[in-house]
């Protein structure tokens, strides 16, 4: 299963390590990233694939968001049909 | 995939309160019926029970998954007066209890289906249910009713006309201690359709599969934030950038209704392409119609804005999924709408507008409070028009409207949650009561010569 994860907040010291390595012990993939900062915010998008991972959506879900209160951003993640979905024909 | 559009999509939910309204489970209980009702009843309950058990936590893993909130899940089921109309009883206020009794269980808030259709006649069974519905709305929490008065085909009964605007006067009574909330679950309805998915109106008609799921959306705060950004433009623009954003929500529905139709194995209905507000601030169909350019919902321009909505939304969205159905149109219920309620307070917003507008959108006269001294007949006229224009229009009309026992003009009316408040709106003084007396059926109408 894919997802698109998003971590929108105050740029800090350490936050794409913090996600990437809570997605490492997690045992989800990364496919694809970008980053940016959007109008003073850390944006940061990424293409997730959770298919190795034994741990199911809603507990990845709730570790993704501790993850993020510890690091001061929001952290998101939704299944990826929902983005193509309402952008595509 | 691009960030913006990532961004989008997440502002959207987040911010402009983009939602799937309710996902409706709808039921078959043909095979239910039975001459003995302690049995029909058992088997009711036993199917419902049965068929619905997973339906509210499959909506929740949704929710969880893709991040969108669906706020309501829900079930309708054939109108019981068919399934009750073959056993002897004369009461069918147990019918209703068993409904609501299969609604707490599996955890809905609502289940649709305390109707009759009597667009052309009664059977008796038809004047039981009819009977039973106050009590049965005192007596139950989430039970909702409608009954059908007249379709275009078959014009309108006006002796189902005169019962239920007695009947609407007896559910606001019997359920007084909570300022009528009871007619808040009472539609009466001119062409209802089988497939609505939204309370208080749904039912599962007798054409539906066994099983099936249909969606209904919402999302009048993204419009409005959508024509927020093409102030001062034409119509052209007005139009396209409704039908743009009217794909977007549509796509939405279609992604949740198969999902979740495919989860619990039954299959996906329709999408509703309805813009349904709730009272918090920003999801108000009211404001679209300001952002339009009128300074207040209910002046001058309302009607045009209204019918301009209407139809991109329904434009916007057929595209965007593959089976629309239900009412499919914006709602404008009064005290379900921060913006209607607001426009009415200031005193720019009547029910002589609100009828106009009803000509032109879905669905209806709906969740307006009304003086709980108003006559029977008024009210029973009140449904006439209203039928009147769903008849000729060939579209769906219904009247939801709550005679607030002790109420007057000016006093307020709180149900609360998503049902919100509502202002009590002046009705004319003026008897109808000869009109309404005549009894008997309007014909249906002539659809050639138009103008």
């Amino acid at each position: 299963m894919k997802a698109i994860l998003t971590v929108i907040g105050k740029d800090n010291v350490g936050i794409i390590a913090g996600v990437s390595k809570q997605l490492a012990d997690l045992q989800v993939n990364i496919l694809d990233v970008s980053q940016t900062i959007m109008n003073g915010y850390f944006t940061m998008i990424m293409i997730l694939d959770l298919s190795a991972s034994q741990e199911k959506f809603a507990g990845i879900k709730k570790t993704l968001a501790d993850k993020g209160a510890v690091l001061n951003v929001q952290i998101k993640i939704q299944r990826e049909e929902l983005f193509t979905s309402m952008h595509s024909i | 995939m691009e960030t913006n559009q990532v961004l989008e999509t997440i502002r959207m939910i987040e911010e402009e309160k983009l939602d799937i309204r309710t996902i409706t489970m709808g039921i078959s209980l043909l095979d239910c019926i039975d001459s003995d009702g302690e049995k029909a009843r058992q088997k009711i309950y036993d199917k419902i029970t049965r068929l619905a058990k997973d339906l509210v936590q499959t909506g929740k893993d949704i929710e969880t998954e893709f991040g969108i909130p669906i706020i309501h899940k829900r079930i309708s089921v054939t109108p019981i007066a068919l399934i009750a109309g073959a056993s002897g009883d004369e009461d069918y206020t147990a019918y209703a209890k068993v409904l609501d009794r299969a609604a707490k269980e599996t955890g809905v808030n609502f289940i649709g289906g305390f109707s009759a259709l009597v667009q052309k006649g009664y059977t008796t069974g038809d004047h039981r249910l009819i009977q039973s519905i106050p009590q049965a709305l005192a007596e139950t929490e989430r039970v909702c009713s409608s009954v059908n008065v007249g379709s275009t085909k078959a014009g309108i009964n006006m002796d189902a006309v005169a019962e239920m605007g007695r009947i609407v006067k007896q559910t606001a009574e019997r359920t007084a201690a909570e300022q009528g909330l009871g007619c808040a679950k009472l539609v009466v309805f001119a062409n209802a359709v089988e497939d609505n998915p939204f309370m208080a109106g749904a039912f599962h008609g007798v054409g539906e599969g066994g099983c099936i799921l249909n969606v209904g959306v919402s999302g009048p705060g993204v419009v409005k934030r959508a024509l927020e950004k093409v102030r001062g433009q034409s119509f052209d623009v007005v139009s396209d950038t409704i039908k743009k954003i009217a794909f977007k929500i549509t796509r939405m529905g279609q992604l949740v209704g198969h999902e979740a139709s495919k989860r619990l194995g039954i299959p996906f209905g329709i999408v509703d392409l309805s813009l349904a507000p709730t009272p918090a601030v920003g999801d108000s169909v009211a404001h679209i119609l300001e952002e339009i350019g009128l300074d207040s919902a209910g002046t001058h321009g309302t009607t045009a804005a209204l019918a301009l909505l209407n139809d991109a939304v329904k434009k916007g969205g057929v595209m965007a999924c593959s089976h629309v159905g239900g009412l499919s149109g914006a709602f404008i219920p009064v005290s379900e709408d921060a913006g209607m309620i607001h426009a009415v307070e200031a005193g720019t917003l009547n029910l002589q507008k609100l009828e106009a507008m009803t000509a032109v959108c879905s669905v209806g006269l709906d969740m307006i409070a009304i003086p709980g001294d108003t006559p029977a007949e008024t009210i029973s006229a009140m449904i006439a028009d209203e039928a009147a224009i769903g008849v000729v229009n060939n579209k769906t009309t219904a009247v939801r409207v709550i005679p607030a026992p002790g109420k007057k003009v000016g006093d307020t009316v709180t149900f609360g949650g998503l049902l919100g408040h509502a202002p009590v709106m002046a009705v004319s003084s003026s008897s109808a009561s000869a009109f309404v007396a005549r009894g008997g059926r309007i014909p249906a109408p002539i659809h050639s010569f138009k103008n």
